[in-house]
C-alpha cells in the first residue's frame, strides 16, 4: 500500500518563504536583498522574520534605487555569490530595465562565455487591487521577450515553493513574477516540498473539449471558469505555462492536437505580448489542427483605471472565460 | 489545365462504359459541345463539356467502364500538368473502386461547371481542411456549421459517417442483388436472354424510386382545373398555325409550371445534406416513357425563360432523342423539378414519386368533360386533374397550395403565357 502523502496547509506567500529560507539554509552564498525585506519583512510580509533567523548580512534592506541594487545582485552574481534581489513590484523594475536587459541579459554574450550571472530576480506583478495604472502592470510577457533570462511564474503552492531551487541553480538571469493577488491564496503543499522542472508547461486540468493556454493568477480564473463549464458537459483542458521563457511548445501543441480548439488568457496587454507569441506559434506548427481561430483574453489595452468597476472591466475576468470558451465549443448547436 | 470526368448522371450512376470519344487529342472544344459518347443505366448518352481548350490528353479508352469522377480526359495544354491529372486519376479511381460513392450538388456537371466561374472560396478551419483530404471528401460540398457557415471537424465526420453507412448500404443492396439474381437465374427458362439495357435502367429507376420513398416525406395535393379556356385558346392557335407548328396540349402545361415556380421557388431546387438548396434556374424535367420500357426524364432547360415555341421546340426534340437513346448528360441531370403527364394514357390523376433530390412533381391526369358548378350554373367543361407530390421536409402545403392556385391562374389565361 502506498504511503500517504503527508501535507500542510499553507498560503501562497508562506510557500515563497519556506523557499526562500530553505534556500538560505541549504546554501551559504545565498542572500537576499531588496527594499524593506528585512527589518519590516518585505512590502508583501514575504519575507517576515528571516532577519531574526539570518541577520541583516544575508537578508539586506536596499536604499530606494532599483537600478543600483539589481546592479549589485549582478556583481555579486558574477563574483559567486547567489543573489536572491527583490524588487518590490514590476512597475519598479522599469526603473532597472538597463541592468536587466543590458547587463544581465548579455553579459554571457559580451564576454565571450567567460562571465554568466546567476541572478535570481524575485518580483510581483498584475492587477487587480485598484492601485491605478502606474502601480497595476504584468509585465511578464515583456521580460520574456528578452534573450538571456528565464521567466517563471508561478501560480501553484509547489510552483510558489519550487521555483526558486532551480531557478538560483540555473547559470544564468531569472526572472520570478509572483502575482500579488495571489499571496493570500491558500493551499497544500508536501510537508517536504521539492523543487519542480521549470522547463516544462504542466496540464493542471485534463479535458477534450477547449485548451486553454494561461499563467499567474489567469490559471485560478481559467480552473474556476473550467469547473463551471464542467457543469454544462465542456470539458476544457487548462495549461499553466508556468515559465514564460523558454516557453514550453510541446505540452500546448500536443494539447491542440486533441481539443483543436485554442484559448489564450493573458492578464498582460495584447499587442506585441507573450499571447500573441503563442498564437503565432499554434499557426506555426499546428495549423491544421485548428477547427477554431486561436482566440485571446488580455487585459484592455489601457492605463489601468482605479475605479473598481472598471477595473474589474480592464483585467480578464472568469465570466468572459466561461462565454468565451463557449462561443468556441458550441458552434454546433 | 482542366480534367474531365465521368459525370454523375443521377443520383445512383455508380459508373459508365465509354462509348466512343467525339473528339480527338488537339481538338479544339468549347463549352457545351459534346465530348464523348458513354454508356450509362439510362441508354447511350451525350457527354458535354463545360470548358474551353484543346484537348492535350484521351486517358480512358473506348469499352472502359469508369467510376464517377474518374478523370477521362484532359483539356487546355502543358505537359506537367497532364503527368499531374494521370497520377490524380489512378487516386481518384481507387476511392471510387473502394465504393464510395461521390455526393453531388444535384448533379456531377454543376461542379465541373462552376470551374468557369471563379470557384466558390470553401470558408473550413484548417483541420476540417485537412480531414477531408484523409477522407477523400470534396470540402465544397460539406455543409459548414461553424462560423459564416466555415466547414469544421463535426460537419466532415457527419459527411464521412454518412457516406460510410452509404457504402454499407450499397453493399449490403449489391448482396441482395446478387442474391436475387442467382434466383432469377434458376427461374428463367434456359435460353431465354434477359434484356440487360432494358434491366439496368430498371434496376436505376428502382434505386432512384426507392430511395424517394425512404427518405422523402410526400405530401400530396390536388386540384381541379377547368381546361377550357386553354383547350379553346389552342385550338384557336392551332388553326393559325402549320402543322408542323402546332402546339400540343402539355407545352401549354410545362410553361404554366415554369410560370408558377417563378411565384412559388420554394418547389424548384434540391434537398441536399439536409438543407433546402434553391435551384439557380428553372429546369423541368418532363417524363418520357420509352417504348422499350422503363422512363427517361430529361430537362427543359430555363422553361420560365422560353417562349412556348421555344418549349414547343424543345420536347420535341427531346422526345426524339430520349428514342433514339441520345440525349445529352446535362439535360439528364440538372432538372430542378419534374412534371408527369399521365393523361394521354387514360388516368384521371397521378400521385407521383419525387425523384430525389428534386423537391416536387406535378402529375396531370387527362382532360375530362364534367359536370362543373360555376356561380350558381352547371355546365359541363373539360377538366384538368392536376396533383403535386412535395418534400415536406422543405416546403409545407401552404406552399404547395400557392403553387397550385397559381397554376390554375396561368392555365386560365394561356394567351398571356
Amino acid at each position: 500500500m502506498e504511503a500517504k502523502v503527508k501535507t500542510t496547509s499553507t498560503t501562497y506567500r508562506g510557500a515563497v518563504r519556506q523557499a526562500i529560507r530553505q534556500a538560505l539554509l541549504d546554501d551559504e552564498r545565498v542572500f537576499i536583498m531588496g527594499e524593506d525585506v528585512g527589518m519590516y519583512g518585505g512590502c508583501f510580509a514575504v519575507t517576515k522574520g528571516l532577519i531574526d533567523e539570518f541577520g541583516p548580512d544575508r537578508v539586506r534592506d536596499t536604499p530606494l534605487s532599483e537600478s543600483s541594487f539589481v546592479g549589485a545582485g549582478i556583481g555579486a552574481a558574477l563574483t559567486g555569490m547567489r543573489p536572491i534581489v527583490e524588487i518590490m513590484t514590476v512597475n519598479f523594475s522599469m526603473l532597472a530595465l538597463d541592468q536587466i536587459l543590458n547587463t544581465a541579459a548579455t553579459l554571457l554574450h559580451m564576454s565571450g562565455g567567460q562571465f554568466n550571472v546567476p541572478l535570481v530576480i524575485r518580483t510581483t506583478s498584475g492587477g487587480g487591487k485598484q492601485l491605478a495604472a502606474q502601480h497595476s502592470h504584468a509585465l511578464e510577457g515583456w521580460y520574456a521577450h528578452i534573450p538571456g533570462i528565464k521567466v517563471l511564474s508561478p501560480a501553484t503552492m509547489e510552483d510558489a515553493y519550487g521555483m526558486l531551487k532551480p531557478a538560483l541553480e540555473d547559470p544564468d538571469p531569472v526572472f520570478i513574477f509572483e502575482n500579488s493577488l495571489l499571496y493570500n491564496s491558500t493551499g497544500e503543499l508536501l510537508s517536504h516540498p521539492e523543487s519542480v522542472d521549470i522547463d516544462k508547461a504542466k496540464i493542471r486540468r485534463e479535458g477534450r473539449d477547449i485548451t486553454i493556454i494561461t499563467y499567474s493568477i489567469s490559471l485560478l480564473k481559467s480552473l474556476e471558469a473550467a469547473k463551471e463549464l464542467a457543469k454544462e458537459g465542456i470539458e476544457v483542458e487548462v495549461i499553466d505555462l508556468r515559465t514564460l521563457r523558454p516557453l514550453d511548445d510541446d505540452t500546448y501543441l500536443q494539447s491542440i492536437a486533441k481539443t483543436h480548439r485554442a484559448l489564450i488568457v493573458d492578464e498582460g496587454w495584447r499587442s506585441g505580448s507573450i499571447s500573441s507569441e503563442i498564437a503565432t506559434r499554434i499557426m506555426e506548427n499546428a495549423f491544421y489542427e485548428l477547427d477554431w481561430p486561436v482566440q485571446r483574453i488580455c487585459r484592455e489595452e489601457v492605463p489601468i483605471p482605479y475605479a473598481k468597476h472598471l477595473e474589474e472591466a480592464a483585467l480578464p475576468q472568469t465570466k468572459q472565460i466561461i462565454e468565451k470558451v463557449k462561443e468556441m465549443v458550441n458552434a454546433h448547436g | 489545365m482542366v480534367e474531365f470526368k465521368m459525370p454523375s448522371l443521377g443520383a445512383d450512376m455508380k459508373a459508365g462504359t465509354l462509348i466512343e470519344w467525339r473528339v480527338g487529342e488537339g481538338d479544339y472544344v468549347e463549352k457545351g459541345d459534346v465530348i464523348a459518347e458513354v454508356e450509362t443505366e439510362k441508354g447511350a448518352i451525350e457527354i458535354e463539356v463545360f470548358e474551353e481548350g484543346q484537348v492535350t490528353k484521351l486517358i480512358s479508352k473506348p469499352g472502359e467502364s469508369l467510376p464517377v469522377g474518374t478523370v477521362m480526359a484532359v483539356i487546355g495544354s502543358g505537359v506537367d500538368s497532364e503527368a499531374e491529372a494521370i497520377s490524380k486519376r489512378d487516386r481518384e479511381t481507387v476511392v471510387a473502386a473502394d465504393g464510395v460513392k461521390t455526393e453531388h450538388k444535384g448533379n456531377g456537371y454543376k461542379t465541373a461547371e462552376t470551374e468557369d466561374i471563379p470557384k466558390r472560396r470553401v470558408r473550413s478551419s484548417p483541420l476540417a481542411r485537412r480531414l477531408a483530404e484523409e477522407y477523400g471528401i470534396d470540402i465544397s460540398e460539406v455543409q459548414g456549421s461553424g462560423p459564416n457557415q466555415a466547414v469544421q471537424k463535426a460537419d466532415v465526420e457527419r459527411v464521412y459517417r454518412e457516406r460510410m453507412k452509404e457504402r454499407e448500404e450499397a453493399k449490403k443492396e449489391a448482396d441482395k442483388d446478387r442474391e436475387e439474381e442467382k434466383y432469377a437465374e434458376k427461374a428463367a427458362p434456359a435460353g431465354q436472354q434477359v434484356d440487360e439495357k432494358k434491366d439496368s435502367m430498371r434496376h436505376a429507376i428502382a434505386a432512384a424510386m426507392s430511395r424517394s420513398n425512404r427518405e422523402i416525406p410526400h405530401y400530396y395535393l390536388q386540384k381541379q382545373i377547368n381546361f377550357e379556356r386553354a383547350q379553346q385558346w389552342l385550338i384557336e392557335e392551332n388553326k393559325r398555325r402549320s402543322v408542323q407548328d402546332r402546339l400540343l396540349q402539355p407545352v401549354l402545361l410545362v410553361k404554366a409550371v415554369a410560370q408558377a415556380l417563378t411565384d412559388v421557388p420554394a418547389l424548384n431546387g434540391f434537398w441536399i445534406n439536409d438543407r433546402y438548396q434553391p435551384g439557380e434556374s428553372i429546369h423541368i424535367g418532363f417524363a418520357i416513357s420509352l417504348r422499350t420500357g422503363g422512363l427517361v426524364i430529361p430537362a427543359i432547360h430555363d422553361a420560365d425563360l422560353k417562349s412556348i415555341d421555344e418549349i414547343m421546340q424543345s420536347m420535341k426534340d427531346l422526345s426524339d432523342r430520349a428514342r433514339t437513346g441520345k440525349l445529352r448528360s446535362s439535360e439528364l441531370t440538372d432538372a430542378t423539378i419534374t412534371i408527369t403527364n399521365l393523361g394521354d394514357r387514360g388516368v384521371d390523376l397521378v400521385h407521383g414519386v419525387i425523384y430525389p433530390p428534386q423537391l416536387a412533381l406535378v402529375g396531370f391526369g387527362r382532360v375530362e368533360e364534367r359536370p362543373w358548378a360555376e356561380n350558381g350554373m352547371l355546365g359541363i367543361k373539360p377538366i384538368l386533374t392536376t396533383t403535386l407530390a412535395a418534400d415536406h421536409r422543405a416546403t409545407d402545403g401552404r406552399q404547395g397550395a400557392q403553387f397550385l392556385e397559381k397554376l390554375n391562374q396561368y392555365l386560365q389565361e394561356v394567351e398571356l403565357l
